[in-house]
């Protein structure tokens, strides 16, 4: 008797639990992939004091930017170690904005949203990125930038990100509404609400 | 044909051959099965002993009445699930089925509208159940088939299609390299090529394409190029790029 | 992986409805094309079917399927239309 195994699931410890390592790169997408005009692109904050804070492409890859080598987890069960990205922190973009709210909804160009608390997007720990493996991101991929949340399951690293909205609380993304989690930690496997 | 009632029923493995060097045909046994017309398809889930599934849709290439139904899988090399279907699953085995499935990508005996079939690849497996269903009900209703593939070592059911009883025409197209002696060179399917070996808008055929999605959309985009109106073209998406 | 064809809805949605929700007309809520569920577009596998209009790409339907659950959101319908079982099964 054949014995279904699927995707083999390692004991190997950089991967969260129910976790199989792939070398390639799945693209998973909720919607087509959004044409963008690079001279429109923006990147935004909006605080709840009715404040945005804007950046162009130009201002945006003028910021200071970082190297970044992290392991990424897909929720439908594939993990990617040591990927390489090149990107802006987000505590670079909040460094001037000032907000009392807790909680984010990032929203993207074709209307994905997912929502972040706000402490998990700061100190060190996301960034926009725009380079991947030392290429500029592909569109498939999330290009021209996307947000980079490497602790939470990758469908909060919304791809094609536009801007964040300050939410005062954790109001559901797009996947969220849907049945996934509100926080999404791979180490907890917290893929479903 | 479809009864509402449909939950996971257990497919055995009754008989299994291979179709090309990467694909194989697989029939199951499963009883109660309801019947199923041409173009319906099944989900196929697999369950790992450690309680890990995995769900894929696969078109029936068998059609009407009957406890036996024909699947046609390709490996993908890097597949889940392809890969144990067409190397692993041994006679007598089982999986869970549930279906049948769907009611717009299908083909009924009554359709009066000539028919235009077009797959590429293992999106053959749902056209040959509508020439299946077209040859054993006897239709007098044009149906034909263009079947579009990388080499001619890649055909699924080239015999069966080649027959001279067979009641629906094959033009067969090869987009990497062609049978010696073939008169056309490889090469993608362009809408000239659609333009000589399909059913023209005049006709108003009801089309269906199937296959890879980069082929159902370049091959949709230029039929409606040719003037056909997109309510008269049915399409199947197998996925992939 | 690439978008599907709504068809592929008809397992995910066979205990979630009556009928046969493939061959069911509907309109969609942002620019009001009118067609069969088995004509949108198909997004989102396997987190999720995510199916969008064929014309404008307005989410339709979402079901997230997972053992033991289901969920459904149709927030982008503005009808559904179901012909009885009989004529239903034969469009
Ligand atoms: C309605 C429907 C009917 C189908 N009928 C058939 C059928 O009759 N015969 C058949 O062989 N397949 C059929 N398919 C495709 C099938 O469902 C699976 O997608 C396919 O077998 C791959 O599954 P996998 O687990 O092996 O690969 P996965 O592990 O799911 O994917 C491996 C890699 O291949 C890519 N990929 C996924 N699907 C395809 C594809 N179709 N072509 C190329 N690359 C792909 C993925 O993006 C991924 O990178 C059908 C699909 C649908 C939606
Ligand atoms: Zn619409």
């Amino acid at each position: 008797m054949a014995v279904f195994g699927g995707h083999r699931r390692d004991d190997n410890p950089a991967l969260p639990p129910g976790q199989y390592l792939t070398e390639s790169f799945p693209v998973l997408s909720s919607g087509p992939t959004p044409s963008i005009d690079m001279e429109d692109w923006e990147f935004f904050i909006h605080t709840e004091a009715g404040q945005t804070h804007r950046w162009t492409w130009d201002q945006f890859i003028a910021l200071p930017s970082q190297d970044i080598s992290v392991d990424i987890h897909c929720v439908t069960s594939w993990s990617k170690l040591g990927t390489g990205w090149r990107g802006v922190s987000l505590d670079t973009l909040f460094a001037e904005v000032e907000t009392g709210f807790d909680f984010v909804m990032a929203h993207s160009y074709g209307g994905y949203t997912t929502n972040l608390p706000l402490g998990e997007l700061l100190n060190g720990r996301a960034w926009i990125a725009y380079e991947y493996d030392g290429d500029e991101l592909d569109a498939e991929h999330g290009g021209p930038a996307r947000l980079l949340v490497p602790h939470l399951y990758f469908w909060k690293s919304a791809k094609w990100v536009r801007g964040l909205v300050m939410q005062s609380e954790d109001n559901p993304g797009f996947w969220e509404e849907n049945g996934y989690n509100l926080h999404g930690d791979p180490w907890r496997e917290e893929r479903y609400a | 044909m479809t009864s509402r009632a449909i939950g996971w029923r257990t497919g055995s493995l009754e008989r299994a051959h291979p179709l090309t060097a990467s694909a194989r045909s697989i029939t199951f046994t499963v009883s109660s099965w309801p019947g199923n017309d041409a173009g319906q398809h099944v989900d196929v889930r697999l369950t790992a002993p450690d309680g890990y599934q995995a769900v894929r849709s696969y078109s029936i290439a068998s059609t009407g009445a009957g406890e036996e139904i024909e699947l046609a899988i390709d490996r993908l090399p890097d597949g889940e699930v392809s890969p144990f279907l067409v190397d692993d699953l041994e006679l007598g085995d089982t999986v869970e089925l549930r279906g049948p499935l769907g009611g717009w990508f299908v083909w009924r005996p009554e359709q009066t509208q000539p028919v235009q079939l077009i797959a590429g690849g293992s999106g053959v497996v749902p056209l040959i159940a509508m020439t299946r269903a077209h040859a054993s009900a006897g239709s007098s209703v044009p149906m034909q088939l263009l079947y579009s593939l990388r080499t001619p070592d890649d055909a699924f059911f080239r015999d069966e299609l080649s027959q001279p009883s067979a009641t629906a025409r094959t033009t067969w197209h090869y987009t990497r390299a062609v049978p010696s002696g073939w008169s056309r060179s490889a090469g993608r399917l362009t809408a000239e090529d659609l333009k000589r070996e399909t059913l023209p808008p005049e006709h108003v055929p009801l089309t269906y394409i199937c296959g890879r999605t980069g082929f159902v959309e370049t091959v949709s985009r230029a039929l409606i190029s040719l003037g056909h109106v997109p309510d008269n073209i049915r399409t199947e998406r197998f996925g992939g790029t | 992986m690439d978008h599907l064809d709504g068809n592929v809805l008809a397992g995910p949605s066979t205990d979630l409805f009556a009928f046969e929700a493939t061959t069911t007309q509907c309109q969609c809520q942002s620019c009001a094309d009118i067609a069969m569920l088995g004509q949108a577009m198909v997004y989102g596998q396997p987190m999720g079917f995510v199916a969008r209009c064929r014309n404008c790409d307005n989410v339709l339907i979402v079901i997230v399927e997972r053992a033991g659950q289901k969920s459904l959101n149709m927030r982008g319908l503005r009808w559904l239309r179901v012909a009885d079982q009989a004529t239903n099964d034969r469009i």
